[in-house]
Formats: structure tokens, sequence, C-alpha cells
């Protein structure tokens, strides 16, 4: 980790779009009276969906919404690494490099990111398309290694299948979510189920004679 | 009161089950090194200093954070058994010290809070000597820019959050923050800005290590160089307690005395910092005016000037008026002269505020700081109590934090750090002693409703008629009566707010006698006044005073002297021993700290030398005799420290409170206050006043003119 600080350049205004302001309200409508800065996790999530990152307005727009103090807003923006406090690409990778992933090649993930998109993580690529980071563990092991972008896994990557995401990123035809090696099914065995495969097992065959 | 057994170090105790262990152990007799914790701050609990061992639990307990409810007995029902200094208590401690101690710096040499600083001494009791495991890199942090008083070296930080709980609680101004987390948490502001409260300065105090210590103050002093005066404040009226701390002839820093009654353990930042005009803009040596310009001259030749004129003056024609800073032995002092002389018209109400004379209950904040805490219903009147007595604001705060105290304003709006319901003008004020306005039965329904009248009512051409209108609503919606607890008589809710530390004390020795401001300044341009004796008096518009003989004593170059004819250099409150009655009536005394510069005497003492060449020689010789002399006028000045009775319950005092009369609706009820940083002429000669004027008043003063 490293300080975090709010991006030197910044927009000079923001405001939620239309949108939003049901799911706003009916985040707020979750805490009782008095207690709506509970809300400020979810805003600010929303304002990051809507720009891609944190910004100077859009903290002082969700405290003013809230009644709280900027401060109390910027705390929360800088306490979670989830919060960009600077502009990303607008497909934003987050690699995984914790030890599962590591040790099944997310090095090879990342040397792709850094000769495609930018050498330094949280760089926007010169064509604005793209940006990295590292992350701690995203709970996808078993696929490991693996990346998310935006809200989405893609899984079983190496160097050539990350370039290749990144090259059906850069033509606008991103593929499916999920394992990146042909033939696997979500966190299924490679060439399909491998136990378990008995149909007995289905029919009721081994199983216990009950009531006796 | 639900108390609990305990055993803390093998002796068996009572604690009160509402407070925490720390407590307890205190109470004890044990000593609990803490860096987080604070009395007057809620618990936090983040620096684990505070932990002991509770004998059975599996981990040590920071016992601060654990209430004394919380603590069940041993199985077969003995009382649990607290250690405050065993070795799983004093281990837990040594390795937190080590955590606290990996990433500060070792700059005690050059660190302003060296030789007073929490975590010097308690690595030094609660450490481990000599041993440390610690080998890569420490952490350095960037400093922050927290406004003109407090500076910051954020790597010596050790994350207490003292000072944000402090903004946020007690200043009311949630301007702090920590952001980030783990060992990248850092305290700042939001994106740099000033730590806009008038209070800002305590956090300085808070803090348990030197990353935010005094600008003013940094690199001046060690403590231990310091000389510690007890003294009063005089920046505003309430009195605040004080200590000087000076080396040689300078003041270098002003700090809190804790007094629970006044001001808990806060100042304001004029109180603090306004220090350093102590040495700028001073009188040192007697003016006289020759041929249209001030020289210097000799005390003889000064009091020989005075007195020529005083010969030529008929006494009808004299006039004397006390500033705002006066202490009461000067004040005594000048009225025994002027009366002795025949003079007639005597004044301590510069801003013309239309009160005085007996009751003494119609001038003084009657409830009391104190009895504050207890209010449920306040209501202000032409009041801003944020800049005429910040740190009694704090306190209502506290009031409306603890206690849901409900508060109302009548007059201009300003931002007080709590929530004000706004009544409206004047004619709110007639309304709600007619009983129309609904807020009447607000303070009917009230257990203890109280009204504060600031400045802004009361120096008004019908401040006399707002006074009696509130007295009147006092007394109708039951602020007045025996119900209550204030030990001082029962409850009384009526309260006017001073701004002048000397106003009280001028009172309460009948400094007022014939014309009244407005009328000293009017004789003095038709030439019916032609000689004014200024007490340290500034806060008029000197271009009033005519063609009159104006003598000035006091200290500062300041609007006074400038008009002076002839100038007396006094003494500042640091200088002198002094009585002050803040506006609860509370007497106090503060000592000398140092001596005035050059020539400067203290301010009795000139006036009874001036006595003696006028031939109307003062009675007494020395200090004791002369407050043998004020107590024999005012007796309350025998009690030091304490808030005189008051005969509450009976109604027939508050009926002849002011003067009946209309009330002009159209009139502004504003606090006179443009400036809360430059009110007085040690304030307006101080450099870092200044500053902080520019930073934090400055753009809302243009604001307010466009």
């Amino acid at each position: 980790m490293s300080y975090r600080r709010l991006a030197e350049q910044q927009p000079a205004a923001f405001a939620f779009r239309p949108e939003y302001e049901p799911k706003i309200a009916r985040e707020i409508a979750k805490y009782p009276p008095g207690r709506q800065q509970s809300a400020v996790i979810a805003l600010l999530w929303f304002g990051q969906e809507q720009e891609g990152w944190v910004t100077r307005p859009m903290i002082e727009d969700i405290a003013r919404r809230l009644s709280m103090p900027y401060i109390r807003v910027l705390e929360v923006a800088t306490f979670y690494t989830m919060f960009h406090l600077a502009p990303v690409g607008r497909h934003h990778l987050q690699v995984c490099t914790t030890t599962p992933c590591w040790l099944r090649g997310s090095d090879d993930v990342v040397a792709a990111c850094k000769k495609h998109i930018a050498p330094t993580p949280k760089t926007v690529s010169a064509d604005g398309l793209f940006s990295w980071e590292e992350v701690e563990c995203l709970g996808a092991c078993v696929n490991a290694p693996m990346l998310q972008i935006g809200k989405d896994f893609y899984e079983d990557l190496d160097g050539p299948t990350t370039e290749k995401l990144l090259e059906a990123f850069r033509a606008g035809k991103p593929p499916a979510p999920g394992p990146q090696k042909p033939g696997r099914k979500s966190s299924e065995p490679e060439g399909g189920a491998l136990t378990l495969k008995d149909p007995q097992l289905y029919k009721g065959g081994y199983s216990r004679k009950t009531g006796t | 009161m639900a108390t609990r057994k305990l055993i803390i170090n093998g002796k068996e105790v009572e604690a009160d089950e509402s407070i925490t262990l720390l407590q307890a152990c205190e109470q004890a007799g044990a000593e609990i090194p803490r860096f987080c914790y604070h009395e007057r701050l809620s618990v936090a609990g983040n620096c684990r200093m505070c932990l002991v061992e509770w004998v059975g639990a599996p981990k040590p307990q920071p016992s601060c954070a654990l209430q004394v409810k919380d603590i069940f007995p041993n199985k077969d029902g003995t009382p649990a058994k607290i250690n405050t200094n065993s070795p799983v208590a004093r281990k837990a401690r040594e390795g937190v010290m080590e955590f606290l101690l990996i990433n500060h710096p070792l700059d005690c040499p050059i660190c302003d809070q060296g030789g007073e600083c929490d975590l010097q001494d308690q690595a030094l009791y609660y450490g481990r000597a000599n041993f440390h495991r610690f080998v890569e890199n420490k952490r350095a942090v960037e400093d922050k820019y927290m406004g003109p008083l407090i500076k910051t070296i954020m790597t010596r930080c050790i994350q207490c959050t003292r000072c944000v709980r402090f903004a946020t609680e007690v200043a009311g101004v949630p301007d702090l923050g920590a952001t980030g987390r783990g060992e990248d948490m850092e305290i700042t502001t939001y994106l740099e800005k000033a730590f806009a409260s008038e209070l800002s300065g305590n956090v300085v105090d808070l803090c348990p290590v030197g990353a935010l210590t005094s600008k003013p103050y940094a690199f001046n002093a060690r403590p231990w160089e310091l000389r510690k005066t007890l003294s009063i404040d005089v920046m505003d009226a309430q009195g605040c307690n004080i200590r000087v701390d000076t080396r040689g002839p300078q003041v270098l820093r002003i700090l809190p005395r804790t007094n629970d009654d006044v001001n808990e353990e806060w100042i304001s930042d004029k109180t603090r910092h306004a220090c350093d005009g102590l040495v700028r803009q001073r009188l040192d040596k007697p003016y006289v005016r020759k041929n249209g310009k001030l020289r210097p001259a000799s005390w003889a030749e000064a009091f020989a000037a005075i007195a020529a004129r005083v010969k030529a003056t008929k006494p009808e024609g004299m006039a004397a008026i006390v500033g705002d800073l006066a202490a009461a032995e000067e004040i005594k002092a000048l009225k025994d002269l002027m009366l002795s002389l025949g003079a007639a018209n005597l004044e301590c109400r510069q801003d013309g505020a239309r009160i005085g004379g007996a009751p003494r209950q119609g001038y003084l904040l009657n409830t009391t700081i104190r009895g504050l805490d207890s209010a449920d219903v306040l209501l202000l009147i032409g009041s801003n109590p944020r800049w005429e007595a910040p740190v009694l604001n704090a306190r209502i705060r506290k009031a409306w934090l603890n206690s849901s105290l409900r508060v109302a304003n009548i007059g201009t709006p300003y931002d007080l750090t709590y929530p004000v319901e706004q009544l409206g003008g004047a004619d709110a004020l007639s309304a709600i002693a007619g009983g129309t306005h609904p807020f009447a039965n607000v303070l009917k329904n009230a257990k203890r409703p109280m009204l504060i009248l600031g400045p802004g009512a009361l120096a008004r051409p019908d401040g006399a008629a707002i006074l009696n209108v509130a007295a009147k609503i006092a007394g109708d919606t039951g602020m007045i009566g025996p119900a209550g607890t204030a030990a001082e008589g029962g409850w009384i809710g009526f309260n006017v707010l001073h701004t002048a530390a000397s106003r009280v004390a001028a009172l309460d020795l009948g400094f007022i006698h014939g014309r009244d401001m407005a009328g000293i300044l009017d004789g003095a341009q038709r030439g019916e006044i032609d000689f004014v004796y200024l007490l340290g008096a500034d806060e008029f518009d000197m271009n009033k005073l005519g063609k009159a003989f104006v003598v000035y004593q006091g200290t500062h170059g300041d609007a006074g002297a400038h008009r002076a004819d002839v100038i007396l250099p006094g003494a500042a409150y640091t200088e002198k021993d002094g009585l002050y009655a803040n506006f609860e009536g509370r007497v106090q005394a503060a000592e000398r700290a140092t001596f005035p510069p050059g020539e400067g005497k203290e301010d009795w003492a000139i006036l009874r030398a001036l006595s003696e060449v006028l031939g109307r020689k003062l009675p007494y010789d020395d200090r004791d005799a002369l407050r043998r002399a004020i107590i024999a006028d005012a007796p309350h000045f025998a009690k030091l420290g304490e808030v005189p009775a008051h005969q509450g319950a009976d109604l027939s005092v508050w009926t002849n409170i002011g003067k009946a009369g209309p009330i002009d609706a159209r009139l502004p009820l504003a606090s006179p206050i443009a400036d809360f940083y430059l009110t007085n002429p040690i304030a307006r000669a101080s450099a870092t006043m200044a500053e902080c004027s520019r930073i934090f008043v400055g753009g809302q003063s243009r604001m307010a003119a466009e």
C-alpha cells in the first residue's frame, strides 16, 4: 500500500445521472433517519461506476447528500482500495497476484499487462482504453491465475490469453467472462467432469437403505 | 449508583459501574499510561497503551474501553482480579511501546514537545531500554497545513486521533480526519484547508507527541527554561484560567489551567496566541502632547500636565472611562480619585450597553457555566457566543451533545457549531414576552430554561427595554425559582453575556456615575466635557472626544493613545497582580508574570502617585490595603474563585431590571464583534492574531461587504 491522495487534475463538477437517483434513494432508505451516512460506501461505489474513479466534486456532492463533513467522505474513499482516486482506463484490469495465482503464473499476466498497457500499474494506456493494477486474492483460486475487469472475472489465463483478451477488448468484442481456456466450464475440471460420473450415484444406488 | 467489587493490584475496591476500568484503576491509586484516552473526549481505544491484566482473561485488556459494569466476577463468585503492573501487563505495554517507536523518529533534540512529551515520558517508564528489533526503514509522512497556529510534523504522529475527536466533538468543526489506513494512516484537514475553529490551539495541548505543535512558539524555548505563573485571561469575560510561561522579561506562551467551573481545560486561540502582542506597540514611557505632537516626558512632567489641566476644569466637565482589560484594583483607584476630584461622570460601558446598577443579578451570567450543563432550553438574544466567549460556546455545545439542550436564537443567525432554531428579530422577543409566540410555551414547559442576552442586544438605544423584557420573560416562564439544583440559591435562567473582562468588576464597584457613554461623547463634542481620563479604553470612535483634554493610561499605542494629550504607560494583564470578575461574577486573582517594559508601572500605583500630585492622596499605600478597600465596597471580592450566592427565588428583584419601553424591531440584533481576532489592543498588536484574522475572517468580512 501507499499513501492515497486525490488526483491533482480534477473535473470541475459532478452530478449523478438520473438513473442512479432511485438506486441512491433505495440505499439511503436502508438506514434509519439520521443514520443516512451509512450509505456513503454505496454512493461512492455508484459514483465510481458512473465516472470510473472517485473525483473531488463527487466526494463533496455525496457529503452534501448525506449531510456529512467532506473530510468524513474523504476518509472512507481513501480507506478502501477499491475506490480509484485517479482516472483509470475504460477497462481497468485488476490482476490477482496472491500466492495461488502467482504459483500458477500470474507473473506472465502481469508481464502482458506491462507490455501492452503500461509499464507501471494504475497508469492509463496511451489509447485511454486500459489500465491495470495488482490486487490481493479475489477468491477464484481454483481457476488461477485470473483478473477482474469491471464486474467480470476472466480466469485460467496465461501470457498469450491475456494478450488475446486485451485484443478482444480493444476490438470492442469482449469475450464471455469465466475460464479463457477452451473446453472448461466455470470451475469444472478441464475436459469435463472426472468424478461423480457413476450414473448409479443419481439413482440412489449407493444410498443406505433408510427406515429399517 | 451501582457499584462492583474489583481487586486491583491486590487491593479490593468498590468501583462505580458507570466508569471505565482505567478510571477505576486510577481511583485505586494505580497509574495507567495512555495516549489516545482523554477524559473529555470519546473513547477510541486505539493506542493500546492502557492494557492491563484481567486474571483469567486470555489477553490483556484495554482498560480505557472496558467498562466496570462489563467486568464479571470469577466463577467462584470472588471479585475479578485486575493487575496493572504484573509481568503480563508490563510485557503488553512494552510490546505496544516497541510498536509505537518503530515509526517514531528519534528527533527529540529538535522537537518542540521535548521535555513535555507523553511518548518520551512513557517510553522512559514503560518501555524497554536498549531493545529494538526493527531494522527496516522508518516511515515518513508528509507534513500537513492546518492553519497559522498549528505546526505539523506528521512523521511523529502516533495516530491517537485525539485531535480528530477534539475537532469533531468539542470544537464542533469537523475539519480534521484520518485518511488512508494501517501504516499509511494520516491525520489531515480536508485538502490542506486551515482548521477553522476558535479553539484550534487546544489540539496542540492534546497531542501526546510532537506531531502538532504551536507554530508561533516553534523553537522558542524548552519547558524547563520557563517560569510558570498562574493567571486569568482577559481576552473575553469568561475568566479562563491560564498559565503564563515566561523566560526573562518575555511571555513566550499561554496555556490553559484546568478549572471545571470555568473553562474545563480549553482556551481560545486569542487567549493562547495574542501574547506576542504584549511586546509590540508598547507604551514604555510617559508622553505629553506639545504643539500638537506627542513627546516623551518624565513621570513628573506628565503628572504636572495633568494637574494643571485638572485645576482648570470644573468637576462636572471631567469624565473617566474604564477600558475592557482593566483589573479591579485600578478601577477602584480611578473611581476613588475621580470622585475625590468631584468628577461626576464615570463610565465602564464603552460599547454603550444599557446595563448596570442594582440588582447585581441584572448583569451576570446567573446560571453559571457549570449550571449550563443541566439546562434544557436556551434562548440566545443578540449574541454570537462563538466569538464572544468561544469556550462558553463549547460548553453550550457539550450540553447540546450530552443532554440534548434545545437552542433558539433571536437576532442575526450565526454558525454556532450546534443546531439553533431561528425565531426572528426583536419583534419575536416582544411576542415571546406577550405569550403569543409558540416558543413561550416551550420555555414554560421546560424544566430548566435559560436565556442569554448578548452584547448585541444591550448596546442598542433601546437596550434597557430589551433587558426589561428579557427579565420579564425570565420571570414569566419559570426561569427564576427555587426549583433546580444550582447550589447558588436555586435555578436562575436569566443571563447576560459580557465580552469585556473588566465589565463585571467595574459594575460591581459602581463605575457608572453621571453621564453615560453617549452623554460623555456628546458633552465632549459640545465642549461641556473637557477632561477625559481613559483607563485603557480604545474601543470607541476617538474623533467623538471633540477638543477635550485626554489622558490615556494604558499599555498599547492603539486608538486611545493616538488621541491622547498625556500618555501614562501602564501594565498589561500579565504584568500585574489583579482581581478580575468574570461574567458569572466569579472573582479570580491573576499573578504577575513579568514586569511592564521601560518605565511602565502597575496601573493602581500610577493612580496612587497621580493622586498625590493632585492633592487628593488615595488612602492606600500597598495592594493589600487597596484590596481591603475593594472588599469594603464589594464584599464578594474576598471570596476568590466562588460564584456569589443569589436570592434567586425572590421574584421582586427581577421586576427592577432595565427600564420598560418600546423596542425598535427595525434595529439589527447582531453581535458587535466584527473580528474575533482583533477585539482589544493586545490582540491588535499581535502578528499572530493579524494572520488569523486574514485567514479566517478576512474572506468572510469581504463577502459580507459585497
